[in-house]
């Protein structure tokens, strides 16, 4: 995965809280490989009408090619479906701006190269009220945990180790095969202390 | 003497392999819970040339698209896809599964505690926020994403921040008819659908351990409801009882060992928590949810608040809700009518779950359409040894096979467009059911009232002379 320190985009407010991973992809859309693109399903039931058709006044509808999202408290929240993030990051989406997320779908976000970036309430205010319906430029710069939205600037916030994840595009699965030796160790060790901890043998 | 520790610290520091300067922690995985919705995961593995690591601490269990009906030969091939694809990747890493035919098979967080794989003091991970549930044993378990998946596959190991500590304690006695489904509820309604979030909660308190771990499943499962991936019951004397002669659980010395370590797990008496929750049992009544989250629950007794009295910010997600519902501000909750009703879901899907319910239905009959799904094929074994599906199918309920059914809908068990459903599942998120589907979350007992009577009810009026 490729890391990135700025990205210059266009911004779109969505200003409702506790959008839940449900919404970001329905669980119907969820056995399509991931090869095939996630994209077409982002907010499926929020964005399309009862015949499928795009609803015009849906604010990622009306811009097309948002690149930052801008949201109420506890978006991603529910279900650990990664398939959220995929449906966001494959439909162009490369940065959340919300007071606050869903722990486990932060996690996934940062693992797919997708920014949860956490502001506070009041600026979360200011800058939804300065996105308004409208659609802005907005420029974000991991190292400074900035953005510059339209005229507005504002700090955000996140996990130290993961914006250094996002920066650099780690992958932990390289990272920890070169920490094999210690897994193995304690592996040992876990094994000769603690052998109840292994799955009795059954049949 | 060292300083007291939680029950967090001493699970936490048990399985830490390293901690990185930034602090965060590479934990070993003493169990790998995977399903069909796990294949994202196998592919990336596979695309590396990797493949599982510990293949002995991993598990496989068909459970989100399982048909609950005609399983010999399932029609929808997108679901047969599905399933054959988690078949695949178990035989490839030499992974035991619970296929459909397994009189084992189930619902991963039913199946985890009844086979004895879930112990106090194991580190246990699974690609499902409700990972939670067996947390009820003084695990440390918490749900993951794709990628986290993955990589427990690949290394038997996970990175994690240590999550800051919050203890809810309830104290008191519950009364008639209420159950860990209404402190659930309860708590989330009172603290919000992120109120735990970034926090490890521990439970507490006299009810807590007055609790079958049946009672404790449930209420740990729903902790992530309540934005909590982690949601955890000091083990004691009715963890062990249940665990004992299970499965895959320590035998003889081996027993005797674990018994002894799991007895040192409980926070010290005197540990800081981040955070401190009191309930009084006596203020939870038998609780519904009335909106599109968990946390817009009351109990049945109540009415919905007027517009008047709902906060400002809050007025149009309010009504939204209520929109979506087709329910109106200030009205009362007992007596809306309900189409159609179900139990099941890793929530309450145990036996006590469906003997909770069996106690409503005996002797009388459902006016609604609806099915119980049982939580695993042993839950169903043991029902059927107890009569109680004779209790719902005289009631005119279906009785069907085991799995995630209409929690999530990913088999085709859905509740039809602006159909109400009186469900004891977990989650009444917008469409979660089925598309347009109205979502009313309660405890197995009350979904058995609404089907009595076709409509949301206190269940207690049906408990007297039964409880």
């Amino acid at each position: 995965m490729a890391g990135w320190n700025t990205h210059k985009g266009r911004a779109v407010s969505l200003p409702q809280d506790n959008i839940d991973t449900d919404q970001l992809i329905p669980a119907r859309f969820m056995s399509v490989p991931r090869v095939q693109g996630y994209g077409p399903y982002l907010m499926h039931d929020m964005r399309r009408d009862d015949a499928g058709d795009l609803k015009a006044d849906f604010p990622l509808n009306a811009h097309d090619g948002a690149s930052v999202l801008m949201v109420g408290r506890n978006f991603g929240s529910g279900s650990s479906r990664e398939a959220a993030v995929y449906a966001l990051v494959d439909a162009g989406i490369r940065a959340v701006i919300a007071p606050s997320f869903g722990d486990i779908f932060a996690s996934n976000a940062v693992n797919n190269g997708l920014l949860p970036a956490q502001i506070d309430e009041v600026t979360y205010e200011t800058l939804a009220q300065a996105l308004g319906r409208s659609f802005l430029d907005i420029k974000i710069d991991l190292g400074t945990r900035s953005l510059q939205l339209g005229s507005v600037g504002a700090n955000f916030l996140i996990d130290d180790s993961w914006a250094m994840k996002l920066i650099n595009g780690w992958d932990d699965i390289d990272l920890t095969r070169n920490h094999r030796v210690a897994i193995a160790a304690f592996k040992n060790i876990r094994h000769q202390t603690t052998a109840w901890a292994w799955p009795n043998g059954a049949d | 003497m060292s300083a007291p520790h939680t029950m967090l610290d001493k699970l936490w520091t048990a399985h830490e392999v390293l901690q990185r300067e930034d602090g965060v922690s590479l934990l070993w995985v003493d169990r790998h819970l995977v399903h069909e919705g796990s294949h994202h995961a196998f592919a990336k593995i596979k695309e590396r040339g990797l493949t599982v690591a510990e293949p002995d601490l991993t598990f496989a269990i068909v459970d989100h698209y399982a048909p609950t009906r005609g399983r010999s030969k399932i029609a929808d091939p997108e679901i047969s896809r599905m399933i054959n694809t988690l078949r695949d990747n178990a035989s490839g890493n030499s992974l035991r599964i619970y296929d459909l035919d397994d009189p084992r098979q189930g619902i991963v967080h039913v199946v985890g505690p009844e086979e004895g794989l879930t112990l106090p003091g194991l580190l246990i991970n699974c690609g499902d926020s409700h990972t939670s549930t067996h947390d009820a044993f003084g695990a440390l378990a918490f749900g993951i994403g794709a990628t986290e998946v993955a990589h427990v596959l690949a290394t038997q190991t996970v990175w994690q921040r240590k999550p800051k500590s919050m203890r809810i304690t309830v104290e008191g006695t519950l009364g008639p008819g209420v159950s860990s489904k209404d402190i659930a509820l309860g708590w989330i309604a009172k603290l919000g659908t992120d109120g735990a979030q970034g926090h490890a909660v521990e439970y507490a308190g006299t009810v807590i351990r007055g609790l079958s771990m049946e009672g404790r499943m449930t209420l740990c499962n729903l902790s992530i409801e309540g934005g909590a991936r982690f949601g955890i019951i000091a083990p004691d004397e009715t963890t062990f009882a249940y665990i004992q002669g299970r499965r895959f659980a320590p035998k003889v010395a081996a027993w005797e060992a674990a018994c002894e370590y799991w007895c040192g797990l409980s926070s010290d008496e005197d540990a800081h928590f981040d955070r401190e929750v009191v309930l009084d049992a006596a203020e939870i009544a038998p609780t519904v949810t009335w909106g599109t989250s968990p946390e817009q629950a009351l109990p049945i007794t109540a009415s919905l608040p007027e517009v008047s009295n709902v906060p400002l910010s809050k007025v149009e997600a309010v009504s939204a809700a209520l929109e979506y519902m087709g329910l109106k501000f200030g009205q009362k909750l007992e007596g809306t009518a309900v189409d159609q009703v179900f139990i099941g879901s890793c929530t309450n899907g145990r036996i006590e779950d469906l003997r909770a319910a069996a106690l409503v239905l005996k002797g009388r009959t459902s006016k609604i359409p609806g099915f119980v799904s049982p939580g695993s094929a042993q839950v169903k074994a043991q029902a059927e040894a107890e009569g109680l599906d004779r209790i719902f199918t005289d009631a005119g309920l279906c009785w069907v096979a085991s799995g995630c059914s209409m929690c999530v809908g990913m088999n085709g068990d859905l509740v039809g467009e602006g159909k109400r459903c009186a469900s004891s599942t977990n989650r009444n998120f917008k469409g979660r059911q089925g598309r347009g589907a109205r979502t009313h979350l309660m405890s197995p007992a009350m979904v058995a009232a609404a089907a009595v009577t076709g409509a949301l009810t206190d269940v207690r009026i049906f408990l007297e002379g039964r409880v």
